[in-house]
């Protein structure tokens, strides 16, 4: 039952992991995978996770892809990175703009603590060294989303560096064969987001709307230690589990709080790295991994048909399924970076280098944050495993679907069921209904007390399984009842008089002769037809093992 | 003496004197209005006992680079001419000065964008030297004049917060806010036995205090200092209030004269002076020591790419889209970004924006910027100034770059380093003009700074600026120029 149910729950539009086939390499071939696949998402059938490589023909090079992933992830604050303006998806344009962030003269930037705390907790989850004296730059270019005409980051020397991001992959057929890939975390860096510009190509007007302008960002590097859409992909996926577990980001590719550029190339493997081009502003893990796998087969085709790869910035096109070269702003820009002069130095501290008699208001202590780190999804998942037994690719489920894990917790709770039972139901019943009506799980009209009452109903065999699954049916279509009351009503509820059933055993019998000789003359499977024809009798109330014993002794009697 | 004066009467004189002075064009936005208000509160305090301190009730007055709520900045530039609402809030240290009760008579003038040193450069004209008008100098000229025309003979008044020293000593306030960058404050407070104080500093872009006397120029600085929560370059330790006492023993001061200050171009009079200076000090018994700063002749170059830079940088924000100036092409958003610029900016601004963009270039960046930024890094007595205020005309001769980096080389490297300064007026020069000296502070030691010269004021006895002609009945009313002499009702 695992497999199917798996992919069930790796729908196109969530990345649970991804399924590398042919190791790394890639082949000749049209860009594939963007086209055929194009109704992925709404498709509610089983689906294979998307395998990004041709199969090797035989006597042709391969080529080698390398994948690197910038990504911005807008921090979960109340205010903004340099002001006091509200952080408030969706808002009235233009309602949550401070004089700063409107850029009028002689305001000046104040450093949201917060922001620091969440680059620093992103930072330490991510194995990062975190830097103790961080810098603040100026990146310029003229843009009208762009008040100041130059954007806050951290240039030269940014708040983290060095660290790894672990993601698991499938190598092979089989779910449990999954390993775990590293790719390394080169920077992370605190700036801010710009405003939002709307093109109005009718009346040839843009709009500006800079309710945005100014919120705190983290800019990830990751290094080139990916070669496909599906690693990239999963790798990001990871990374916002991170994000939501730390709380640092809400991490909604969809919101915008998460924006991933690619940086890709190929190469002949033992040869240098190809030039590489930039994807930008993919909005979502299946454009991304499209997007990546798009380009790497655009730039094979192109290097096997005597082309060159220009050093580009380009967009995804996710309605014609291909990469496109981006217009180019007047050539190369130069952001002519400079110190911005309005900062200090941020200085992080130790509980070793912590100044005595600071104000903990003014000082940041790296120790104390990583005190108060909560638990990783890596170690979640192991905890998933040997608290409940549970296969590595259920606990990656679990933590993949928004909200499924508490909701599996709450019905563990409270129910005597077996784990394995409730991961089962949560799983197989609970988040099949889910993809079926396209639903998140918060709003499922099922809750996990229902959920756990009913699975109580079936530990204590006071209902059987398929009448347990027309509860749930019930419980799923009419909200506001109990499992209880749907037993009742129904009558679902075992035959617990051993007489009723010896009755309905008999008549059953009796008036099925033919099934009887059927079986007297050695065919095995006519007794479980005479267990249907008892159930059916019962109402579906009644045990199968329990009917078969009864018919077994009245039959050999 | 004043006598008893309310802080009405008080507002009314200096604003009488504001408009006898209006052909000074110290002022940009003279805020009559806003200041009688302030004072009709002010005047309730004292009735009621209540004074707010020593600056409740005292003219004030701004340089027009400064944020004020209500009132027009305007920076000198058509950029922001007209646009009351690019503003809407008072810069932290005008905030400061109003909650003490100083009543704010208006906005100086300025170079555009408080670009320059002559305070000629902005749209409103140049300021003109109140000591152009004063008794020793209209003496000397007759004396030496080839009778030409007065008034076409004006002096300049340095830059770029001229219109904040002009209105200082031309008694229409007791204390003005200039800007100091390279010299900005001091330099025309040299130009006018003005003090020109700028504090401790951290960012090389800083408020500068323009008073009559070292005194007031502590009061202010005491109310000024501290730390501003929406400035996180300012330091955060706690600042005790500041009192100046009278030195009577100079004989522990060391006192460093600069040997890479005397230039060639450096007026025989000032080195003279400076010379006096050292002398008075060795003779109180202080230690004086020549000393070595062989950065000083890259300062001024450095000082110029890392000003230009950080210019080409903070006006990246005027691009007509949220605020101020915006032209009336509409071609495309790029042209409307270069019309609006050229529009709205002076050549000195628009001169300065783009050698400070071509320092930031890629391939320039570790050239100039960085090796600028390297050099950046102690009681020193030095010139403030080559020599005393010269003639419009003769300033005019040479173009704002040049003029700027000649009249800031005694004073930008200060702003390099991140050191208080202040510049005290000395003596009266053959041409009956003011010649300044400057002290450097340590870091952080502004008190002592302000003690000595205090000290230094004292000794030197600068006489008054005498404006009868120009005042005719008021100026004897301001004759005990020192604020803590003014006694308020």
């Amino acid at each position: 039952m695992a497999a199917p149910m798996l992919r069930w729950c790796c729908p196109g539009r969530r990345f649970a992991f991804a399924r590398v086939g042919c190791g790394s390499c890639h082949r000749r071939g049209p860009p594939t995978g963007s086209t055929s696949n194009g109704k992925r998402g709404q498709s509610s059938v089983a689906q294979q996770p998307h395998i990004t490589a041709q199969k090797p023909r035989k006597g042709e090079p391969e080529w080698a892809a390398v994948v690197g992933l910038e990504i911005h992830a807008q921090i979960a604050s109340n205010s903004k990175l340099f002001s006091g303006s509200q952080v408030c998806f969706a808002a009235p344009p233009n309602s949550l703009v401070s004089f700063f962030d409107a850029s009028l003269p002689g305001t000046l930037p104040v450093l949201n603590r917060r922001c620091v705390e969440a680059a620093v907790m992103t930072g330490l989850a991510l194995d990062c060294h975190i830097n103790r004296k961080s810098l603040f730059d100026r990146k310029h270019y003229f843009y009208a989303d762009l008040p100041a005409g130059y954007q806050i980051t951290q240039q030269r020397l940014p708040i983290a560096v060095n660290g790894s991001l672990a993601y698991s992959v499938y190598v092979g057929r089989k779910p449990s064969q999954m390993v775990t890939r590293t790719v390394r975390v080169k920077q992370i860096q605190l700036e801010q987001d710009s405003g939002k510009s709307l093109h109005d190509d009718l009346r040839s007007q843009t709009l500006i709307d800079l309710n945005r302008a100014g919120i705190g960002l983290l800019e990830l590097v990751l290094e080139p230690d990916m070669s496909c859409g599906e690693e990239a992909a999963t790798a990001v996926r990871e990374l916002q589990l991170i994000l939501q577990a730390l709380g640092t980001s809400q991490a909604n590719m969809a919101e915008g709080q998460l924006r991933v550029d690619a940086n890709i190339s190929v190469h002949r493997p033992g040869e240098p790295l190809g030039i590489r081009t930039e994807v930008k502003n993919l909005n979502s893990a299946r454009f991304l991994a499209k997007a990546i796998d798009y380009e790497i087969q655009r730039q094979i085709n192109e290097l096997e048909n005597g082309g060159e790869i220009l050093n580009e910035t380009r967009s995804f096109d996710f309605k014609l399924g291909c990469t496109v070269p981006m217009r180019d702003k007047e050539g190369k820009q130069d952001y002519r970076f400079m110190p911005e002069p309005n900062l200090p130095p941020l200085l992080l501290y130790d509980s070793g280098s912590l100044p005595s008699g600071a104000d903990p208001q003014q000082v940041i202590n790296i120790d104390q944050l990583r005190e108060r780190l909560p638990e990783l999804p890596r170690v979640t998942r192991q905890r998933l495993v040997q608290q409940y037994g549970m296969l590595p690719e259920h606990s990656c489920v679990l933590l993949n679907e928004v909200g499924l894990l508490e909701f599996f917790q709450n019905v563990i709770k409270e129910t005597r069921a077996e784990p394995k039972k409730v991961t089962s139901w949560v799983l197989n019943t609970f988040l099949g209904f889910l993809k079926q009506q396209n639903l998140a799980v918060s709003e499922s009209p099922v809750t996990p007390s229902a959920l756990a009452e009913l699975l109580d109903l079936l530990d204590r065999k006071a209902i059987s399984a398929p009448a347990a699954k027309q509860v749930f049916e019930e419980l799923w279509s009419n909200e506001g009842k109990t499992p209880a009351q749907i037993v009742a009503e129904k009558k679902l509820e075992l035959l617990q008089d051993p007489e009723a059933l010896e009755q309905l055993c008999r008549s059953t019998l009796e008036a099925h002769p033919d099934v009887v000789m059927d079986l007297k003359r050695g065919n095995p499977r006519a007794i479980n037809k005479l267990i249907g024809l008892v159930r059916k009798a019962t109402l579906g109330r009644a045990d199968p093992t329990a009917i078969k014993e009864v018919l077994e002794r009245q039959l050999s009697s | 003496d004043l006598g008893q004066i309310t802080p009405t009467e008080l507002c009314q004189r200096c604003l009488s004197l504001i408009k006898k002075t209006k052909f000074l064009n110290a002022y940009i936005t003279v805020s009559e209005e806003v200041a009688l208000k302030q004072a009709e509160e002010s005047e309730k305090r004292y009735k009621k006992g209540h004074s707010l301190g020593d600056l409740d009730g005292i003219p004030i007055a701004v340089k027009d680079n400064f944020s004020t709520s209500g009132i027009e900045t305007t920076c000198a530039s058509n950029m922001l001419k007209g646009k009351v609402l690019c503003t809407p809030y008072n810069a932290t240290v005008v905030q400061k000065l109003l909650d003490q009760g100083a009543l704010l008579m208006g906005k100086t003038n300025l170079d555009e964008f408080a670009m320059g040193s002559g305070s000629t450069d902005g749209i409103f004209g140049p300021v003109k030297n109140p000591w152009s008008y004063s008794k020793q100098y209209r003496e000397k000229r007759k004396q030496n004049s080839h009778s030409e025309n007065e008034d076409s003979n004006w002096l300049i008044t340095g830059g770029s917060s001229g219109g904040s020293a002009a209105a200082v000593s031309a008694f229409t306030c007791f204390a003005a806010l200039g800007s100091d960058t390279g010299g900005s404050t001091r330099n025309p407070a040299a130009h006018f036995s003005r003090h020109g104080l700028i504090p401790l500093v951290n960012s090389m872009d800083v408020p500068g205090i323009l008073t009559r006397c070292v005194d007031d120029a502590a009061t202010v600085l005491g109310v000024l200092a501290g730390h501003d929560p929406k400035d996180s370059t300012t330091i955060q330790d706690p600042v005790k209030p500041f009192t100046l006492p009278s030195l009577t023993d100079v004989s522990k001061l060391c006192i460093g004269i600069p040997k890479e200050y005397l230039t060639p171009e450096l007026s025989s009079e000032v080195q003279s002076l400076w010379s006096k200076a050292a002398n008075l000090f060795e003779s109180e018994g202080a230690k004086v020591t020549e000393v070595s700063l062989p950065h000083t002749s890259y300062s001024i170059v450095c000082y110029h790419v890392l000003c230009t830079s950080e210019v080409a940088s903070n006006m990246a924000r005027f691009d007509g889209l949220e605020y101020g100036h915006r032209c009336d092409s509409d071609v495309s958003t790029e042209a409307m970004y270069a019309a609006t610029r050229r529009e709205g900016f002076n050549d000195v601004v628009r001169g300065r924006i783009l050698s400070g963009n071509f320092f930031l270039l890629k391939e320039n960046y570790e050239n100039y910027f960085v090796k600028a930024q390297k050099v950046r890094r102690d009681v020193l007595l030095t010139p403030t100034t080559l020599s005393e205020a010269v003639p419009y005309t003769e300033f005019i001769k040479e173009d704002n770059r040049t003029r700027s980096a000649q009249d800031d080389i005694f004073t930008q490297a200060v702003n390099m380093a991140g050191l208080p300064a202040v510049s005290v007026p000395v003596a009266l020069s053959s041409q009956g003009l003011p010649i300044g000296l400057q002290f450097i502070g340590r870091a952080f030691c502004d008190q002592q700074l302000l003690i000595v010269a205090k000290w230094f004021e004292k000794q030197v006895q600068f006489p008054v600026i005498q404006l009868q002609e120009l005042m005719d009945d008021c100026s004897s009313v301001f004759e005990n120029e020192k604020l803590a002499s003014v006694s308020l009702k």
